[in-house]
């Protein structure tokens, strides 16, 4: 068990390394000269010169490379030249705003979905078993921005409640912030119901076909008891990974949700930074979108492993 | 109402001994026959085929199709709501909005798939070579998957559009870069056991090139989840594609790209003017449910 762990600890450090470096790759060293890319074709060669002796970026790639990466261990994100703020604001705000939206999308659709797989493994094979399943895959295949317009079109404009923007204004509360954030988070709902559901409905049928279900039932104890005693337990395992790996892309990869909504999220930032070539935000705030898939996965991983239930409840019974 | 399909009596043996190459050419035609009979007897496949025709004769036929020019614009009557003359309303600069819709099937179905088939290609080729070598080429490759994988595609997207420039090229690029690795992955699986079959370590007795074992030997075996993994990226790809637009990182304005449409007047949807994005944006659904569909019959056909 330590070595499986410490093993992965090691390859995700290695990824991590190899994403970093393909990241400034990409952002450095593929648009070519950053100064000229902030002033313009027409600025004259001494201050696109000037200008890349002040960002730092006429040293070596290497220097450049390895000053960033220090500058990361260290705390230190650098600023943004266009902005005219430091890195860390920047990111650290959207950060906390792509946050919230996740964690209000993961209150509502990780219980429900959960609910609607078991209750589909439960009642296999029957229309509602079908109905949920290929419901939410449906709803998964659906792009997020076309879930947006939807629910944009029915129920601001045509019931009139909810708002089509996500921001609250300033010194909202709590209760006033959710009204705002509630349709962009109905969107990840039906996003990601149909990833979760199957994942729980794949766990449960498992564990109600494992030796300890049929153990259970035949020592007669009732039905609620092996499925809430038995059977739920394991069959939430699988639905960790699905909600690891889906971290990342709600933590920076909702580019075109919060456009739509216009909610200042870490993908929104970066697609700006992307737009204005603003390539100190760019490169962190993407390697922080690599770090929150990363962890969150090696956490899956580890707790799964932990939570195993042929390793635990094996030797329990 | 697509289980049925796969539980047919009989089938699954036929398409079983359809994978291994001990079979005859005529028991793997009758296979074939076998599977486009599945197929066309799946309902979802079928919708979702018709589906997908219907777009693809708007993507051919688009100009002689379209009620209107999808380019023609007229100040005086921008942002109509939809009524007789216009179905769907006219846009911010007065151009039809179906008619540009029909004609925007064009550019998603030329970009998508190219993207796709690019992706297939590398990617089974990677799968191929991981899985047949393991050790050190597979860590290594497997590692830089996992850095690939690790970012949404939209992220690396961004990074292509500042490294790269906008165009379809890029979208093209970004497609197939980020598949390759997830096909890959799956076409690795595959590999890895049939390279334990005894038509392989016969081929290596035989002394045959690697690349023979690789592409003559074990390919035609692993075509099963490498087509299945075809249509279902195929789907992803349509959606992909219309996000990099939407974005405006692929196809550039006056085009009818559907992406495109959204983005140039999501900001107006508040103002009540919903028209010019819900149509775009419903085409796009349909068109990715559409080869959904046909990817869940296909995959169900070649279900062992």
């Amino acid at each position: 068990m330590k070595r499986f762990i410490a093993t992965r600890i090691l390859l995700s450090i290695v990824t991590l390394l190899i994403l970093s470096i393909l990241v400034f790759v990409a952002s450095q060293v593929l648009p070519g000269n950053v100064a000229r890319n902030i002033l313009g074709p027409l600025a004259d060669q001494a201050s696109v010169d000037e200008l890349n002796s002040q960002l730092g970026t006429d040293r070596s790639l290497v220097v450049q490379y390895w000053d960033w990466v220090t500058g990361l261990l260290t705390g230190d994100m650098g600023t943004s030249a266009i902005q005219q703020r430091s890195v860390f604001d920047i990111i650290g705000d959207s950060v906390v705003n792509s946050a919230k939206l996740a964690l209000l999308a993961f209150l509502i659709v990780v219980p429900l979905a959960i609910l609607g797989g078991v209750y589909a493994a439960l009642k296999e094979g029957t229309l509602r078993d079908r109905t949920i399943s290929l419901g939410g895959l449906s709803a998964t295949a659906v792009p997020d921005f076309v879930w947006a317009v939807l629910l944009i079109v029915i129920f601001p404009l045509g019931l009139g409640i909810f708002k089509p923007t996500a921001t609250a204004p300033p010194g909202s509360n709590v209760f006033e912030q959710v009204y705002y954030l509630i349709l962009p988070a109905i969107c990840l709902v039906f996003v990601l119901f149909g990833y979760i559901a199957r994942m729980a409905r794949a766990g449960t049928l498992e564990a109600l076909d494992a030796d300890y279900t049929r153990t259970a039932i035949i020592k007669g104890l009732p039905q609620r008891t092996v499925v809430r005693q038995h059977v739920l337990r394991n069959s939430l395992l699988p639905t960790i990974a699905v909600v690891a790996t889906q971290i990342g892309y709600m933590i920076g990869g909702l580019v075109v949700i919060e456009l739509i909504f216009n909610y200042n999220g870490l993908g929104k930032a970066l697609f700006e930074a992307a737009q204005r070539k603003d390539i100190p935000v760019l490169q962190t705030g993407v390697l922080l979108v690599g770090v929150v898939y990363l962890v969150a996965t090696l956490a899956a991983d580890i707790l799964y492993s932990v939570l195993n239930p042929r390793v635990r409840l094996g030797s329990e019974s | 109402m697509t289980a049925s399909t796969s539980d047919l009596p009989g089938a699954d043996p036929i398409l079983a001994g359809a994978v291994r190459p001990d079979t005859t050419s005529t028991e793997e035609r009758a296979a074939q026959r076998e599977r486009l009979r599945l197929l066309l007897r799946s309902k979802v496949f079928v919708v979702g085929a018709l589906i997908v025709l219907v777009w693809v004769v708007c993507a051919i036929f688009g100009n002689a199709i379209a009620p209107n020019d999808p380019f023609a614009t007229d100040p005086l009557k921008d942002l109509t709501s939809p009524n007789g003359t216009y179905p769907f309303g006219t846009d911010r600069v007065g151009r039809d909005v179906l008619s540009r819709v029909i004609v925007g099937a064009r550019d998603i179905l030329i970009v998508a798939p190219i993207a796709t088939i690019l992706a297939t290609v590398f990617g089974t080729a990677l799968g191929l070579v991981t899985g047949y070598f393991r050790g050190a080429v597979d860590n290594m490759l497997s590692r830089f998957i996992d850095a690939f994988l690790a970012l949404p595609t939209v992220i690396i997207g961004l990074l292509a559009i500042v490294s790269l420039g906008p165009s379809r090229w890029t979208v093209i690029l970004v497609i197939a870069l980020v598949f390759a690795p997830i096909i890959a992955r799956t076409v690795r699986a595959a590999v890895l056991q049939e390279r334990e079959m005894e038509y392989v370590s016969a081929a290596q007795l035989r002394n045959e090139r690697t690349t023979y074992i690789l592409f003559a030997e074990i390919l035609p075996n692993v075509m099963g989840p490498v087509m299945v993994e075809f249509t279902v990226r195929l789907g992803y790809a349509i959606f992909t594609v219309a996000t990099l637009s939407f974005l405006g990182f692929g196809i550039q304005p006056p085009a009818p790209d559907w992406g495109l449409q959204v983005f140039e007047h999501y900001g107006l949807i508040s103002g009540g003017y919903w028209w010019p994005v819900l149509f775009p944006a419903l085409a796009i659904a349909t068109l990715v449910i559409g080869v959904n569909m046909m990817a869940d019959g296909i995959a169900k056909a070649f279900e062992r």
